[in-house]
C-alpha cells in the first residue's frame, strides 16, 4: 500500500471495536452502581484511571501509510490542539516501526479514515490512551513490512533489521516502501512483542515539537484557514440573552446590502451568506431582530440559584462519620469561583460543503465522531455520507467538545449550493460558550490537638459533563453525579479518618461544560487554601502538616514524593519577607499527583506571581520538552483564573463580551521562572494537561495569605 | 474599490467592497495570506499583527483604505532572502508554540519592537507586547524575544 486507499463504507463495519472500560463499560455495571458505596467506587475508578482507546480502525494498515518516496503517514484519532500530542505519538511509533521522526507525518483525525475516537481528543489522554495500542499496531506494521520484504528480497524475515524506513540483511537492503508497493491483500502477523522502553531512542527524549515550523511561519493549518474552491462566508445571528429564542426577524433591509448572496431563516435562527465576510457582518446589522426573552439572570439570581442546598445532592466521598456544622471546634469556610470563558484565540467555526448526498466538513473540533452524527442526522443523511476532517485547533480547552455549529454550516451549504464557511464573532464566542460553571464550596474541619480529625468538602456546581454530547445521558442517573464537577473533589490525605465530599449538582440556565481541568481547579482551590488555614491555625508548617496526613499506600506515596521535591527544589519556607511569601498546594488529577511552590509579591493592589516550582508525577513521559510545556501553560492558564478570570450576568446578558474587558494573565503577568520537574511514579504514561492546573489557584491564595494577613475565599483574587 | 500595496516585497491590488472594511480580510481572504489570524476583530487579541510601513498594526481595525501605497509585511514575508527572520528562529529553537495560532502576531510584534528596541529589558517586553496567548506560551516568548535580540539578524533558513 504505497498509497493507502480510503477504506469504503462498507468495510468500515468490520474494524475491531473495543468495548472500552471507559464510561460506557462502567455503564453495564448499571444496576449495581444505584447503590451509593458502588457509585462512589466507581467515581473513584473514573477518577484514576486512564480509559482505554475505545475507538473503531484499530487496524495497523489503516494507521500506517507508508508513501512511494519512503515516508510514513499516520493516520490517526486525535487532533492536536497545541498539547503535543502529535510529536507524542510520532515519537512512538518512530520507536517501533524503526523509522525516523523526520520521516513521519501525523494528520489529524478525519472520519472517513475509519479511524474514529470513541470519545474525544480531550481528558489529556491522547498519548497515556494510545500509548499501548500504537505500539503493538507499529510493532504488527513492521513486523509486517518485514516479511513482505523478505519475500522480495529472497531472504529470511529473521535475517533482516530494521532502521530509518529500511530494510537490511544478507547483503541487501529495500526501503519500506518498496517491500510493500503493489500490495493487494494486507495479512497482518500477529503482534511481536514489545521492545522494552528502556531501549527506545525517541520516547523519552525532548525532540522538538514535529509542528514548529508551520507555526512559527504562519502556514494555513488552522480551521479558519480552510478554503474550498467558490466558497461563500456566513455569519449566524445568536441571542445576547441568556435563554432567549428568536421570536421574529425582520431581513428586508439587510437582503438589500451589497454582497449578500442568500439570508435564511431556520429553525430558530437566521443565518447571513454572503461574497466576504465583511458584507456577510454588514448585512447581520441591518437585521432587525425580536427575542423572548424568560427571564433577565443578575449575579445576584444566579448566587441565589447556585449555591450549596440546591440542586441535586450526591455524597461523592464518605470515610468515617460526618461533622455537625454547628458541632464544638467545627471550622466552617464559604469558597467560591465564577463562570469562567474557554478564550480560545481562534473562534469556533466550519467549512461545510453539501453536494450530492455527500457532506465534507472541516473544522477545529476535539470530537469528529460526535459532529459527523450531528450533521447527519440533522441532514438526514447516512454517518458514511459525511466526513468530518479535523484541521490543527486554535486552542481547545474543552470548547471543541461540542462543535454543533458544522450543521449550521452544513445547512447553509445546501441553500446555496457552494461551501460555506461560518465562524463566531468574538462577542458570540463570549456569550454562548459552554463555559466552565461557576462554584460554591463549604470547607469544614475539626481539628483534634495538631491533626485534622475531619475534613468535608462541599461544593455546588452547574453541569460539567452531565448533559454534554459526549457523555451517555444514562450516566448522570447511574452515577447519580456530575463526574466532571467531581473532579479533584475529593479529600486525598489518607489519614484523615473522617473525611466527606458531597456535591450538589444543578443546570444553569446557560450551557456549561468542559474547562481544561474541569472542578479540578476550583475544588483545589478550596481544599488546599482550607487546609493551609489549618496548618496556620495548628501552628505547622503547611508542608509538613500535608505529609503528617498523608499515607502509605501506593497513591499516598505518590503524592508525598511530589510534596516533598516541590517543597525541596523550591526552597520552601511559610516565612514572608517584607511584600513578597511562598505559597504551597498540592493536588492529584487522574492519577498524576503535581505540587506547587509559587512566590508571590503585593505592590499596592498589584499581585505578581514571580517564580513556580512545579512537581509533577505523570508516570513515564514520552516528551519532557512538552509535559514541560504543558506544565508552564497550565500554570499560566491557573494564574489568569486565579487573579484574572471573570464572567458575569448583567440585564440577562453575560459580560464581558472582548479579551482586555475579559481580563486575562497578558505576558506581564506570567512568572518570569518555572522551574518543572517531572518524577516518574508509574509505569506507564499518565495525563499531563490538566493536573497541573490543580494547585495554583490554592497556593497563589496561601501566599498572599503570609503576606497581607487576608485569606481570600473568592476567584479571582484581589488583594 | 481596488487598493494598491506593496506586500511581502511585491505589488498587488485587492478589490474590497468597502474601503473601511478591515484590511485583515484583504489579506487573508483577498489575497489568500492566512498567516494573519483573526482572533477578536477588535483590536484586543494581537492575533491579526502585521506591519505597515515597518509599524505593528492590528489589522482586523485597520480600515483597508489607508493601506493604499504602503509597504505591508506579514508572517508571510517576514523571513527574507532565504535567510529565517532571527525571531521566528528564536521561536524555533525555544520551542514556543503550542497551539500556535496567536503566534505569527506575537512573533510580527516582537520583530517591530525589536526593529526599534533592538535590546528590549523585561520592562520593555511587559510594556510592548501586550497580545494575548491563551495556551500561555509567554515564559517560553520571553526567552525568546531575548535570544532573538541576541541573535541579531545573522542565522541562515535551515
Ligand atoms: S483580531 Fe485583531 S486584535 Fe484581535
Ligand atoms: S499558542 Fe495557543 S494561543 Fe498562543
Amino acid at each position: 500500500m504505497a498509497k493507502k486507499d480510503k477504506p469504503k463504507s462498507k468495510s468500515r463495519r468490520k474494524f475491531l471495536i473495543r468495548g472500552g472500560l471507559g464510561t460506557l463499560g462502567v455503564l453495564a455495571l448499571g444496576t449495581y452502581v444505584f447503590r451509593n458505596p458502588m457509585r462512589r467506587m466507581t467515581l473513584e475508578m473514573i477518577e484514576t484511571m486512564v480509559p482505554p482507546y475505545s475507538g473503531t480502525g484499530t487496524e495497523a494498515n489503516l494507521w500506517f501509510e507508508i508513501t512511494t518516496d519512503n515516508n510514513l503517514i499516520l493516520h490517526q484519532p486525535k487532533v492536536e490542539m497545541g498539547q503535543g500530542t502529535f510529536t507524542g505519538l510520532a515519537q512512538i511509533v518512530s520507536d517501533e516501526l524503526d523509522m525516523n521522526i523526520s520521516q513521519i507525518t501525523v494528520t489529524a483525525a478525519e472520519t472517513a479514515t475509519g479511524i474514529v475516537d470513541g470519545m474525544s481528543t480531550g481528558g489529556s489522554l491522547s498519548v497515556a490512551q494510545l500509548w499501548t495500542p500504537l505500539r503493538e499496531m507499529a510493532a504488527t506494521m513492521r513486523e509486517f513490512i518485514k516479511i513482505e520484504g523478505a519475500k522480495k528480497m529472497g531472504v529470511d524475515a529473521s535475517s533482516l533489521s530494521t532502521a530509518d524506513g529500511i530494510l537490511s540483511g544478507g547483503g541487501k537492503t529495500m526501503s519500506y516502501a518498496e517491500a510493500i508497493a503493489d500490495l493487494k491483500e494486507f495479512n497482518l502477523p500477529k503482534t511481536p512483542e514489545l521492545r522494552p522502553v528502556k531501549n527506545y531512542k525517541n520516547v523519552g527524549k525532548p525532540i522538538p515539537r514535529i509542528d514548529l515550523t508551520p507555526k512559527v511561519m504562519g502556514d494555513p493549518i488552522f480551521g479558519m484557514d480552510v478554503e474550498m474552491p467558490d466558497m461563500l462566508h456566513a455569519t449566524v445571528i445568536r441571542p445576547e440573552h441568556v435563554g432567549a429564542s428568536l421570536k421574529s426577524a425582520d431581513t428586508s433591509n439587510a437582503e438589500k446590502m451589497p454582497g449578500v448572496v442568500k439570508i435564511m431563516k431556520k429553525d430558530g435562527w437566521v443565518g447571513i451568506i454572503a461574497n466576504s465576510f465583511a458584507e456577510a457582518l454588514a448585512a447581520k446589522n441591518k437585521v432587525t431582530v425580536e427575542w423572548d426573552i424568560p427571564k433577565k439572570w443578575s449575579d445576584e439570581d444566579l448566587k441565589e440559584y447556585l449555591k450549596i442546598g440546591q440542586g441535586n445532592k450526591q455524597i461523592t466521598q464518605k470515610k468515617g462519620s460526618a461533622l455537625d456544622e454547628e458541632g464544638e471546634g467545627v471550622i466552617n469556610m464559604e469558597f467560591r469561583s465564577p463562570i469562567g470563558a474557554h478564550a480560545q484565540i481562534e473562534p469556533n467555526g466550519a467549512v461545510a460543503y453539501v453536494k450530492d448526498g455527500k457532506a465534507t466538513i472541516k473544522l477545529s473540533t476535539q470530537v469528529i465522531g460526535v459532529t459527523q452524527k450531528q450533521v447527519a442526522e440533522a441532514l438526514g443523511m447516512d454517518n458514511e455520507d459525511v466526513n468530518v476532517i479535523g484541521t490543527y485547533l486554535g486552542g481547545g480547552f474543552g470548547r471543541r467538545l461540542n462543535t454543533a455549529h458544522a450543521v449550521k454550516a452544513a445547512q447553509m451549504s445546501i441553500e446555496v449550493g457552494k461551501p460555506v464557511k461560518y465562524f463566531f464573532t468574538r462577542k458570540e464566542e463570549f456569550q454562548n460558550d459552554l463555559f466552565r460553571p461557576p462554584t460554591h464550596h463549604i470547607m469544614r474541619g475539626k481539628m483534634n490537638g495538631d491533626k485534622l480529625e475531619a475534613l468535608e468538602h462541599h461544593y455546588a456546581s452547574g453541569d460539567v459533563a452531565m448533559n454534554s454530547v459526549i457523555f451517555p445521558a444514562a450516566m448522570g442517573t447511574i452515577l447519580g453525579s456530575d463526574v466532571g464537577a467531581s473532579r479533584g473533589g475529593s479529600i486525598m490525605y489518607g489519614k484523615i479518618a473522617n473525611r466527606r465530599s458531597v456535591q450538589w449538582h444543578r443546570t444553569l440556565p446557560f450551557a456549561t461544560s468542559w474547562w481544561r481541568s474541569l472542578g479540578l481547579l476550583a475544588n483545589t482551590f478550596a481544599i488546599e487554601s482550607f487546609i493551609d488555614e489549618m496548618a496556620i491555625n495548628a501552628g505547622k508548617n503547611p508542608v509538613d502538616f500535608r505529609l503528617s496526613m498523608l499515607g502509605e499506600e501506593e497513591n499516598q506515596k505518590r503524592i508525598r514524593k511530589v510534596i516533598e521535591e516541590a517543597a525541596a527544589k523550591g526552597n520552601y519556607t511559610d516565612k514572608a519577607t517584607g511584600n513578597r511569601a511562598m505559597g504551597f498546594a498540592a493536588s492529584i488529577d487522574a492519577n498524576a499527583p503535581c505540587a506547587h511552590v509559587v512566590e508571590v509579591s503585593v505592590d499596592g493592589n498589584k499581585v505578581r506571581v514571580e517564580k513556580v516550582t512545579c512537581v509533577l508525577d505523570s508516570g513515564l513521559i514520552v516528551n519532557p520538552d512538552q509535559v514541560r510545556a504543558q506544565c508552564e501553560g497550565s500554570i499560566i492558564m491557573g494564574i489568569s483564573a486565579a487573579l484574572h478570570e471573570e464572567m458575569y450576568l448583567k440585564d440577562g446578558r453575560l459580560f464581558p463580551i472582548n479579551y482586555g474587558s475579559y481580563d486575562m494573565a497578558l505576558m506581564k503577568h506570567s512568572p518570569k521562572e518555572i522551574d518543572v520537574h517531572l518524577v516518574q511514579g508509574a509505569e506507564n504514561p499518565l495525563p499531563v494537561g490538566e493536573p497541573p492546573l490543580g494547585p495554583i489557584a490554592a497556593a497563589i491564595g496561601n501566599a498572599l495569605k503570609r503576606i497581607t494577613g487576608k485569606r481570600l475565599t473568592e476567584l479571582p483574587m484581589k488583594v | 474599490m481596488k487598493i494598491s500595496f506593496t506586500i511581502n516585497g511585491e505589488a498587488k491590488s485587492v478589490e474590497v467592497s468597502d474601503g473601511n472594511s478591515p484590511l485583515l480580510w484583504a489579506i487573508r481572504d483577498g489575497l489568500d495570506l492566512k498567516g494573519t489570524k483573526f482572533g477578536c476583530g477588535k483590536a484586543a487579541c494581537g492575533a491579526c499583527t502585521i506591519h505597515v510601513d515597518g509599524n505593528a498594526v492590528r489589522s482586523c481595525s485597520f480600515p483597508a483604505k489607508l493601506a493604499e501605497g504602503k509597504e505591508i509585511t506579514t508572517i508571510e514575508g517576514l523571513s527574507k532572502d532565504g535567510k529565517t527572520h532571527p525571531v521566528q528562529q528564536a521561536w524555533i529553537d525555544e520551542v514556543v508554540p503550542q497551539c500556535g495560532y496567536c503566534q505569527p502576531g506575537f512573533i510580527m510584534a516582537t520583530a517591530a519592537m525589536l526593529d526599534k528596541i533592538p535590546n528590549p529589558t523585561d520592562e520593555d517586553i511587559d510594556k510592548n507586547i501586550i497580545n494575548v496567548c491563551r495556551c500561555g506560551t509567554y515564559y517560553r516568548m520571553r526567552k525568546a524575544i531575548h535570544r532573538a535580540a541576541k541573535m541579531n539578524g545573522n542565522t541562515d533558513v535551515q
